[in-house]
This record gives structure tokens, sequence and C-alpha cells, in this order.
């Protein structure tokens, strides 16, 4: 089992260790938070720096297809568009990952070998996370085995709203284990907080900080599934956190907002709000990520609009 | 004491996506009377206006080309009957902006109207007009139905603010596509007053988008756009329009030049259905009928 880091042993020792400790987390001010991010977000980000944002951003989507109604050959598709999202312009940068549901994670690899592109796969029964605890860590197992590099998986947000933190806590050790791989490197895990659930900033503070202790390679905003979704606000939070976490503990964690970011202009903001508060070591799709689908195009539009000075249209990039 | 009532002037504003926003830019630019005499300050666009403009209008394409014919009659009909509502705002600003008398500006006007409403008429009519079944030889049905080319960029003339104003967007709509309007550089007012007839209409927003400021610093970007599918050049002076022209060969936009009657600004004549047709497509279905074809023989 992966230990948590040792300055912080104490705090998960126990239930009530580990609810004193979240909750003597300082309070978040959410008047100041939310204008440091808005004043974060009127930075004017033009022409060299601009075409720089915009590679960077692609380069860390992962570009995410969790339907019902997905295919095998949808899955192709958007697997081909990672590896060569503009096929005019082979400068384009590839995308961090593909992010797709566990059955369908075994036609991602399949698709993307060899291509750098890595594969995540939304796990513990995604979204609701209402199952029992067998059920989500042979989900995991699922996806570990069909190849995944990553794995996405919700907190149980129930028992994290009702107080039950060591539960969550334990949950997240369990499936944590489960990314470990004996014939190569362990699955990331990425945990999902569903910051639209959590109701205030102080549980998304308290829930950064139990998803770090218990081992998450990144703390992921949401799931793109209800009304609220990544807002720079609950981004930047997470991103004092995890400098905050590094500061005390020398771990570094990832950092990924998904859901509702679909213009460049809101993909350069997070970019701004990771350089301004985590810091530079965070510019790189090995630690921050955006779960985005249709982000991409708009991006393409973007650097061809740069790189022709004419204004482009979604004729131009392909319908997914 | 009437005298001493202090001057409520109007903030002119552009007309996009159904909202009434300032220049992006934050620019104005004085318009003046035929004479010289100050009348009001007009938002000077820019491109990223124009920009904006074309998102706004591909964004309600979908639906407005969609709509029956019968409905965007309807809706077109119901614009005539909220211009003539606040005819005397028009008939003023079409007197200061083109030096005309009360009675010739308010003819003017009138005839303006009555184009919105001849135009009105022809949505559910056009199509039995440009298509129709057509005779092939083989056991087809062979038919061709004319369908809205997109989002049109749309150069207003620069003499007539409003009747050829009118007469320049009216058959764009008609026939199901949306449009980006630049208003006369130098007597924009009567467009930007439109664009507050066509919000209270039923006209859904981004359907037509109304931007003043200078004529070729909005129409070159427009003109390179890869989202527009056709620009009309009225209002574009002969070198501006072979410039246009150049840009939007890039992605094949369809371009309707200046007319040579239009340069003679008649627009009071009748204006025929060149500008219905001119931004249609022509979507042809070939059907199998299961007969053998007219001789019986084998194709």
């Amino acid at each position: 089992m992966p230990t948590t880091a040792p300055a912080f042993s104490d705090a998960t020792a126990s239930d009530s260790a580990l609810r004193r400790f979240l909750h003597g987390l300082p309070g978040v001010d959410a008047v100041g938070l939310e204008a440091r991010a808005a004043s974060l977000g009127t930075r004017s980000i033009k022409t060299t720096a601009k075409a720089y944002a915009i590679d960077l951003a692609i380069s860390m989507i992962d570009l995410t297809t969790l339907e019902g109604a997905d295919t095998p050959g949808k899955v192709r598709a958007l697997a081909a568009k990672a590896v060569n999202p503009d096929p005019t312009d082979r400068t384009t940068p590839r995308t961090a990952a593909v992010c797709v549901y566990p059955d369908m994670a075994a036609t991602a690899v399949a698709a993307l070998a060899g291509s750098g592109v890595k594969v995540a796969s939304v796990a513990t029964a995604f979204p609701a996370g209402r199952a029992a605890l067998d059920v989500k860590l042979a989900d995991v197992r699922d996806a570990v085995a069909a190849g995944s590099d990553e794995i996405d998986m919700v907190i149980d947000r129930g028992a994290f709203l009702s107080g039950r933190y060591l539960k969550v806590y334990e949950e997240i050790l369990a499936v944590k284990a489960e990314c470990a791989r004996a014939d190569g490197p362990d699955a990331r895990l990425k945990v999902i907080f569903e910051t639209g659930e959590l109701s205030t900033y102080d549980n998304i503070r308290r829930a950064s900080w139990l998803g770090m202790l218990a081992g998450a390679d990144f703390i992921k905003t949401s799931t793109g599934k209800v009304g609220t979704n990544a807002t720079p606000a609950n981004t930047l939070l997470m991103l004092e956190a995890v400098r905050d976490f590094r500061a005390q503990t020398g771990v570094q964690i990832g950092v990924k907002p998904a859901g509702g970011i679909r213009t460049s202009k809101d993909a350069i903001k997070f970019l701004v709000l990771v350089n301004e508060t985590a810091g530079e070591d965070w510019l790189d799709n090995h630690w921050f990520r955006f779960g985005a689908s249709s982000l991409l195009n708009d991006l393409l539009m973007q650097r061809q609009k740069l790189s022709t000075g004419r204004y482009s249209g979604p004729d131009y990039v392909t319908v997914d | 004491m009437s005298d001493n009532r202090l001057s409520v002037f109007k903030t002119y504003k552009l007309y996009v996506g159904g909202k009434f926003p300032r220049s992006e830019s934050g620019r104005v630019y004085e318009v003046t009377d035929s004479k010289g005499k100050w009348l009001a300050n007009a938002p000077q666009s820019s491109r990223k206006d124009a920009r904006d403009a074309v998102v706004a209008a591909r964004k309600a394409f979908g639906g407005w080309s969609g709509a029956t014919a019968y409905n965007r009659g309807q809706v077109l009909y119901r614009v005539a009957e909220m211009l003539e509502g606040r005819k005397d705002q028009f008939v003023r600003e079409v007197a200061d902006a083109e030096g005309l008398s009360k009675s010739k500006a308010a003819a003017v006007v009138d005839a303006a109207i009555d184009r919105w409403v001849w135009y009105a008429g022809w949505t559910d009519k056009i199509g039995q007009v440009v298509g129709g079944a057509n005779p092939v030889a083989g056991p087809f049905f062979n038919l061709s139905t004319p369908e809205p080319t997109g989002v049109v960029a749309v150069l207003a003339p620069q003499e007539s603010s409003f009747l050829g104003l009118v007469s320049v967007i009216a058959p764009v709509i008609a026939t199901g596509n949306t449009a980006v309007v630049i208003a006369s550089a130098d007597s924009p007012l009567p467009a930007l007053s439109l664009g507050e007839v066509l919000a209270t209409s039923d006209l859904p927003g981004g359907v037509v988008n109304v931007l003043s400021g200078r004529t070729a610093e909005i129409a070159t970007p427009l003109a390179s756009h890869q989202d527009v599918n056709a620009i009309d050049l009225t209002g574009a002076d002969t070198g501006l329009a072979k410039e246009l022209e150049i840009a939007a060969a890039d992605n094949l936009k369809r371009v309707l030049r200046p007319q040579p009657v239009d340069g003679a600004a008649d627009w009071t004549a009748d204006p025929g259905t060149h500008r219905l047709t001119a931004f249609l497509e022509t979507k042809t279905v070939w059907h199998p009928t299961g007969a053998l074809g007219v001789s019986g023989s084998s194709y």
C-alpha cells in the first residue's frame, strides 16, 4: 500500500485525527479567491506568447469522450485526432491523452500504440460513484488490465459530505493499490472531487488535501456531468493546495480542471492561473491537464488564425 | 418650460447576436448630417466585432434556415409592421443623412417598408420559381430545391442609407441566410436604428448583425473569414471591391459584385429577384421511380 507523506502520517491515523486535520485547514476567503481568479483572467496574452500558450494547451488536453453512445469507431477517430489534431499542419502538438470509459480503453490503447499519447480511463462507477467498493475496484482492475496509463476515479461525495473522511481516504488508497502494475509503470491516479457537488470552497480545500494525503497523482475538479464544472476559482484553490503540499512534503501533484472549458481564451486564463499560483514547474502536461473535447477545435481554429492571419471556421476542423 | 429641458441624446450601438454592444475597441466616430452638423457618435467597429458578429450569425443560421418559409415570411412581415410604427424616427434620420426634405424622406421610408413587405412575400415563393422537377432521361424523379448559402457579409450601399440598406438585407435573410451587415460609413444611423426594430420583431438574435465603422476595416477580415460563405460588395468602391474579391476567393465565397444599377443609386426601381437568387445554392435529389423509364429500355 502506498503510504502517506511522513509529514502528515499522524493526520491519517484515525477518523477523528483526519477530521481534526481537515477542519483545521484555514478557511477559504471566497471573495478574495474569486477576485484573484478574475483579476488573473484579465491578462492580455498576444502574439508569440499566445502561440506558445495555444500549443501548450493543446499538449495538455485529455481529449475526452464519455457518452453512452461511444463506439469503438468513435474512440478510434478521437485517437487519430489526438495524434494528429490538425492534418493540415504537422507542427501541431499531440494531445496529452485520450480519456474514455474502461470498456473502450483497450480500443484506445490499440489505436494509440507507439504514439506517446496516453490512455486515461475513468473508473469507480463514474460519474456518480454510487456502487459497492468491490464493484469500483473491479472497474479499476479492468481499466488497468486493458492498458490504461491513467485512471480517473471519483470520490464518494456522499461519504465526504457526511463527514466520513476516513472512508473516502481508504477508498482512494484501495484504488491506488489497484493502479499498481507488476510488469510496467503504475497507472497514474487522478482523483475527481466533483467540485460542483461539494457546495463550499472550504470543502474543495479539504477534499484536495484528503486526495493528496491518500496518494493521488492528480487532483481533478469534476466529471463534466453536472451543472457546475471547472471554474477559475475552484481551480485556483486546488493549485494553491498542490503548491502548499509540495512546499511541505516535497511531493508534486498534478491538477486537472475538466468540463466547461470550451474556448482558447478560457484555456489561456487557466494557464495564467497555473503560472502565477503553482509556478512554471506545473506548465507541463505531466502536471497539468485540461479535461475537454470541444476546446481542441477552438484551439486549432485560433492556431490557424495565428498562422494564416485570417479567421478560421468550424468547417476546417473535424466534427467529433 | 420645455426650453429648459435637458437634451436626451441617443447612444447608438451595434446590433450583434440580438444584443446591443458597444464596439469591442471602445472607439466611436462622429456622424454628421449632409451639411456637416454633428448628429451622434456611432461605434467604430473593429475586426474583432466582425469576428463576434460572424459567430452570432453562424449560431443563428441553423434555426433561421430551418424555419419554414411561411414562418420566415411572417417574421419579416412583422418587421415591416414595426418599421411602420417607428416611421417618424426613420424619416428624421433619413432626412438628416441624405439631405432630403421631410416629404421626400417620408417617400423613401415608405418605399423601404414596401420593399420589406415585398421580400417577405417571396420567402415561400422563391422555391417554386427557382426549384422544381427536372426532366431527366432515366427512371428517376429529379428535384431541385434552393437552399440558403449560409452566413453572408453585406456591405450596405454608402449613399442610400435606408432604402438601399433594406434592399440588400431583406433578400439575404428572406431565403434563410444570416447576415453581417456593414452600415454606410457616413450615414450609419438608420441602420443602427433598424437593429432596434429587428430586435423587437420576433427575428431570432444573430440573423441580422449590424456593424458601423470604416467599411474597409470591417470588410477586410470578413472577406478572408473562412466561416463566411458569401459577400455582397454593394457598398465597396471599385478598388476595395477588387481587393475583397481576391480575399474572398480563398474559401470560394460566393461574391455579389457591385451592380451597375446600384451605382446609379436608383434603389427605387423594381429590384427583381437577382438579389434573392444570388445567395442560394441548388440542391438536386435523384429519386428512383421504380419504373423502367419512358421507353421501357434498360439504362
